[in-house]
């Protein structure tokens, strides 16, 4: 058993409106798994069958081989997008209140709190109540707490909203470490150039469907469209574009080189190889750039949607 | 500990820890006490002011032993002076009114013209007073015409008083009847406020929850049940224990103020008995007033009422604080809660008007029996009809149907609860509600 979470066939509606239909995804144990979509495919629905919030009206979800039960609770720590604390409550209590909520006992809450707030410098804040605190300092508070009972599953919707790019990182770091230490990552965001840099897998949900889901390198390899960014010095570059567009198609280039050369993209065509281009490139000029253009989880994203709708 | 535990000990600190509930503790039983002092003092200052009203007696049928002056009301003959001159003077003068008896033919004439002129209106026990005076001149007059000796009469005038036996031979007087109705009306009102206070306590709680958005992380440990049910018992706690510290406080303050002031603690009670209930307690004073209302307190069933309080007390808060709940669920703020609100307060206070009205009159008409059983106004209703004595049946079916309704309104609620805390928006009608209660888990 590879998977940590086994979601078949999942379909949950409300009242006449389907929110998922018939999803299924499988997240392998230790990875970030990037759980993607517009607003209001039905992620956070999803999200509350895994956290048993709400019942799947079909289908079926295992955790780490067992079907979900009550006490799966202990095991999953919940980020949810829309944050929210017991605002004149103090943070000390708020934070021993919730790491027993999920099973802890005091002493063990207390010790492993004593931790997160020294690594996270925020110890002088223990008796403060959260409506004392700015609402990053909140944030961070909110993430121990996520974490704090060692859950298997974590599951963080848009971890990063509310953090200035410094905060973000540290947080991008312990979600890392969390990693590393063996717990498995849903992940939910917009921000793509974070699904770019941590997740290793990804599902893309859209208006209530899965249209996607793999290894992300995976789907970038499908989604590529052998298309070249390119660049060489020539002395003539009116005859270069015209020939160039006679063999392949030939693009306005969208990036900058810092030498004054020739640019363009350039897409091969069917049963072409880079080795053709590249070889054809070198009988006109010296070529200081040629990198394939690789799509980026952006692109993916927009096309898929686009081409769901 | 278990997580419905410490749900309930999260909601009881919040609730105890709250600025609001500390001074409502605190400064409610002294506002209270201070409250009727003041009244009391009040009205033994109104009491003390003379009031000096003026007669014209035309009819020569009134002497000056008819009106003869009391603490607070003086008389003066102002005969001679004639009516238009005597309302002259009153008009100008710190007189409180003029009565005028005019010359009449016969005796009902008479009767039908007293007039009596004043600034203000005049006070109903002033006026009741000065009618009996009349009538009472007038009945003696034509008694007399009539050929009858007064002093006959007067000999003639005997009190009864019935003494009441139940079955079971215990006696039984008017002063329990004021008693009962003292017990049942206190502990119905009681119930009223706490299911007010507290219900929506619990409502204002699930609010909170909602809109700071913590509700999401809870329920993703617990279940919205544990949660809901955790918070009518926590909130319920600390209601209890407010009831508990106002009941110390309140004896301290009544020992202490007794002692010091010398008030006589019984006496301050029994003058808002009504009349004929002190008649009774009077003619007991060989015993001691005091000593004769411990008796008939000891005389009531004061551990089933106790017991049964306990049980109507918490089954119709925990109905009604689910209610309440379900409301809180539902919206997103206090604003909105007005339309679900009514409905829920309405059976609250028809049970204490139905409570008022009928169980004082006839404890056992089937206006009270009936409202004693219906199970959103049994705990009030029936709290009301128990000092008099319900038999077991009636109470076990009361009971019963209490039960029945509760674990059904709190599946319902719980439904309402569960769908509602995650739902942000738009202000839901009773529609959604009902859609709301076929979304499965």
């Amino acid at each position: 058993m590879n998977n940590l979470l086994e979601v078949n066939n999942v379909v949950k509606k409300y009242g006449d409106f389907i929110a998922l239909n018939d999803v299924s995804i499988h997240i392998p144990k230790g990875c970030v798994f990037g759980l993607l979509g517009p607003n209001g495919a039905g992620k956070t629905t999803l999200i509350r069958i895994i956290n048993q919030i709400t019942m799947p009206d079909s289908g079926s979800v295992f955790l780490d081989g067992e079907p979900l039960a009550p006490n799966h609770v202990e095991q999953i720590g919940y980020l949810p997008e829309e944050r929210g604390l017991y605002k004149s409550m103090k943070v000390g209590e708020q934070a021993l209140y919730l790491a027993q909520l999920k099973g802890l006992s005091k002493a063990e809450a207390k010790k492993r709190l004593k931790y997160w707030f020294d690594k996270f410098d925020i110890s002088a804040w223990w008796g403060k109540k959260i409506e004392e605190l700015s609402k990053g300092m909140a944030q961070k508070v909110q993430f121990i707490v996520t974490v704090l009972h060692k859950p298997k599953l974590l599951i963080f919707d848009e971890p990063f909203s509310g953090f200035d790019p410094i905060n973000a990182q540290l947080i991008a770091k312990e979600i890392l470490q969390l990693r590393e230490e063996g717990a498995t990552i849903i992940f939910s965001t917009h921000r793509m150039e974070s699904v770019e840099e941590m997740c290793d897998e990804i599902a893309l949900i859209n208006k209530s469907n899965k249209i996607l889901d793999g290894k992300l390198d995976d789907i970038k390899r499908e989604y590529r469209t052998n298309t070249f960014q390119i660049g060489l010095s020539t002395s003539n570059t009116l005859d270069l574009d015209a020939i160039l567009k006679e063999n392949f198609e030939v693009t306005k280039p969208n990036f900058k080189l810092l030498s004054n050369s020739f640019m363009a993209n350039v897409t091969l065509k069917k049963g072409d190889t880079a080795n053709d281009l590249l070889s054809f490139l070198t009988n006109h000029g010296e070529v200081n750039h040629f990198v394939e253009v690789i799509p980026t989880a952006n692109d993916i994203f927009i096309e898929a949607v686009n081409k769901n709708s | 500990m278990s997580k419905l535990q410490l749900i309930i000990q999260r909601e009881f600190i919040a609730k105890v820890r709250n600025k609001s509930f500390i001074i409502m503790t605190f400064l409610s039983p002294m506002i209270m006490v201070g409250m009727g002092a003041l009244v009391y003092f009040l009205m033994q200052k109104n009491d003390e002011k003379v009031k000096k009203i003026v007669y014209v007696d035309q009819s020569g049928l009134f002497s000056k032993e008819d009106f003869i002056n009391t603490k607070t009301i003086h008389y003066s003959d102002y005969t001679t002076l004639g009516i238009e001159e005597t309302k002259k003077k009153v008009e100008e003068g710190n007189y409180y009114g003029a009565l005028y008896i005019p010359k009449q033919d016969s005796l009902e004439l008479l009767a039908a013209s007293v007039e009596f002129y004043s600034k203000d209106s005049p006070g109903m026990s002033i006026m009741n007073s000065l009618e009996n005076k009349i009538e009472g001149k007038i009945r003696n007059k034509k008694l007399t015409d009539f050929g009858i000796d007064l002093n006959k009469i007067e000999s003639s005038k005997i009190r009864t008083d019935i003494k009441m036996y139940n079955f079971s031979g215990e006696e039984s007087s008017k002063l329990i009847n004021g008693l009962k109705i003292g017990v049942g009306a206190i502990a119905g009102y009681l119930l009223m406020m706490f299911v007010m206070i507290y219900g929506t306590s619990v409502m204002r709680s699930v609010i909170e929850e909602k809109t700071s958005r913590i509700i999401e992380v809870i329920v993703s440990s617990v279940k919205p049940f544990q949660l809901m049910l955790g918070k009518i018992i926590g909130n319920a706690s600390a209601g209890l224990l407010q009831f508990f510290i106002w009941g110390i406080i309140l004896f301290v303050i009544v020992t202490v103020a007794s002692s010091i002031f010398g008030v006589d603690v019984v006496e301050m009670q029994s003058s808002r008995v009504p009349a004929e209930q002190l008649e009774v307690a009077k003619q007991a004073t060989s015993g001691g007033k005091g000593q004769l209302i411990v008796q008939e307190i000891l005389r009531l069933p004061l551990l089933k009422l106790f017991l049964l309080f306990i049980f109507y007390f918490l089954g119709g808060y925990m109905l009604y604080s689910s209610f309440f709940a379900a409301v809180g669920a539902a919206v997103d703020n206090e604003t909105d809660t007005q339309q679900f609100m009514l409905p829920i307060m309405l059976p609250l206070i028809l049970a204490v008007y139905v409570g008022f009205a009928t169980v004082i009159n006839d404890p056992h008409g089937p206006i009270s029996v009936a409202f004693s059983y219906i199970p959103l106004t049994s705990p009030i209703v029936m709290l009301m009809r128990v000092p008099f004595g319900v038999s077991w049946y009636e109470l076990l079916i009361s009971m019963m149907l209490l039960i029945i309704t509760f674990v059904f309104v709190v599946w319902l609620a719980a439904k309402i609860y569960r769908v509602g805390i995650l739902m942000y928006g738009k202000k839901p009608t009773y529609k959604d509600l009902y859609k709301w209660l076929k979304y499965k888990g």
